[in-house]
């Protein structure tokens, strides 16, 4: 199994090679078709949130085994304003910006684990993970 | 030492070994690069001549502080020429910048042969010609990252262009099959090229058809609303096909709404409705051709 790794999110091309880097992952643990598509989706929604609202930062991939069961952890870091209001952030339709206001209420759907802490003025760690 | 001393020195050493150390400038190179071929060596030996002709005269004229004063304009120019053929032969950076950094051996050889004996004049001159010549390869790299930058951003807009074909699949009916990544500058293209098409042909339905995109989230789906909307108030009502079970399944626990848009699972489907909505069907009219 491969080592976790730290990639960059500064802009749209970085997104796009973490969505890649994330989809070969899992598909390589064995995550079926459908997970895969779900954390992969996921990982492109929160990716988005630490280039557009967080000012950039880092996504690091670990590989999880609990037993027999495998699974991908996400952390999403960065050091940008932060959320006032986690609550408020977490419902649907909400956004202070201009998308759909469902990308991170998404996320959480789509994952088995999801936790966020954010300080404000000094940044935002969402973790997800996915298990087989 | 002053620097116009150093200058003197410098430019000296090079002055009266100038043919000594063309050839083994020359001969330097020719061992780092085994790539560069037989053929090049003409144009290599013309290089050279060149580079060393302009880069004795701004030594002569120019201050050695300042590298950007016009009198080292030429030689910029020399090795903005070598940067670009190396670039574009696709040899790497270390073998554009070498070019400037083998010229290193035979300088501090005639510097040497110069000194005589002088071990502070020689450590001086080395030192003055060291700070040049690693300037002056640094800009080989810069240019050679402009080059290969240059080429990335060609390639991306000829992606840009060949993503976003609109084909006319029957009197009224167009689709538009997207394949690939849709980042904002893209989905730009790509509704733009719809709707231009849309009033050129005076079509009624457009079939957005998204087998090719792997990943559907929030963004992909709000400018597929967006896009939607657009054509419907153009006269054109659109349907999105190849919604693959993958993909309806994550679209579900995003929350996206698609509204009242028609959706099929594959192009077949979304052209068989088409049709149907066109009042147009497709009849057999004869046994099929054996082939």
């Amino acid at each position: 199994m491969r080592n976790s790794e730290t990639l960059p999110l500064t802009n749209e091309s970085d997104i796009i090679f973490a969505r890649r880097e994330v989809r070969s992952r899992g598909s390589e643990i064995g995550l079926s078709l459908v997970d895969v598509t779900k954390l992969v989706t996921a990982c492109s929604e929160l990716a988005r949130n630490t280039v557009v609202y967080g000012g950039g930062g880092t996504v690091t991939i670990e590989p999880l085994s609990n037993g027999v069961r495998k699974g991908l952890r996400l952390i999403f870091e960065d050091q940008g304003p932060g959320i006032a209001d986690l609550n408020l952030a977490l419902t649907d339709g909400y956004t202070s910006g201009s998308g759909m206001g469902l990308g991170l209420s998404g996320a959480r759907r789509l994952c088995n684990e999801f936790e966020i802490v954010s300080v404000v003025g000094q940044g935002t760690k969402v973790t997800v993970a996915k298990w087989k | 030492m002053t620097t116009t001393q150093q200058n003197k020195t410098l430019y000296s050493a090079i002055e009266t070994d100038q043919a000594n150390i063309l050839t083994e400038w020359i001969a330097e190179q020719k061992k780092m690069m085994s790539q560069y071929g037989q053929a090049k060596e003409q144009e290599l030996t013309q290089q050279c001549q060149t580079f060393l002709q302009h880069f004795l005269a701004a030594i002569r004229e120019g201050n050695l502080d300042n590298m950007q004063s016009p009198e080292w304009r030429a030689t910029y120019a020399v090795l903005e020429d070598v940067a670009t053929i190396r670039g574009e032969m696709g040899l790497s950076p270390s073998e554009t910048a070498t070019f400037v950094f083998s010229f290193k051996r035979p300088l501090f050889a005639s510097l040497a042969r110069m000194a005589d004996g002088n071990a502070e004049a020689l450590a001086a001159a080395v030192w003055e010609a060291t700070t040049l010549l690693d300037r002056l390869g640094l800009y080989t790299t810069e240019v050679y990252t402009k080059i290969r930058e240059g080429v990335i951003a060609r390639q991306q807009e000829d992606m840009l262009e060949l993503s976003t074909p609109v084909v006319t699949l029957a009197p009224g009916i167009l689709a538009l099959p997207l394949i690939g990544t849709l980042d904002s500058a893209r989905t730009q293209v790509v509704m733009e090229t719809l709707l231009q098409t849309i009033m050129e042909t005076g079509s009624t339905i457009a079939i957005i058809d998204i087998t090719g995109v792997p990943t559907v989230d929030t963004l992909v789906a709000q400018h597929l609303l967006k896009t939607v909307t657009a054509a419907r108030l153009m006269g054109a009502d659109c349907i999105i096909s190849g919604i693959r079970p993958q993909i309806a399944q994550t679209i579900v626990h995003l929350g996206v709404e698609l509204g009242d848009i028609a959706t099929k699972a594959t192009l077949a489907g979304a052209f068989k409705l088409a049709l149907d909505r066109s009042g147009l069907s497709i009849v057999k009219t004869k046994p099929a051709l054996q082939i």
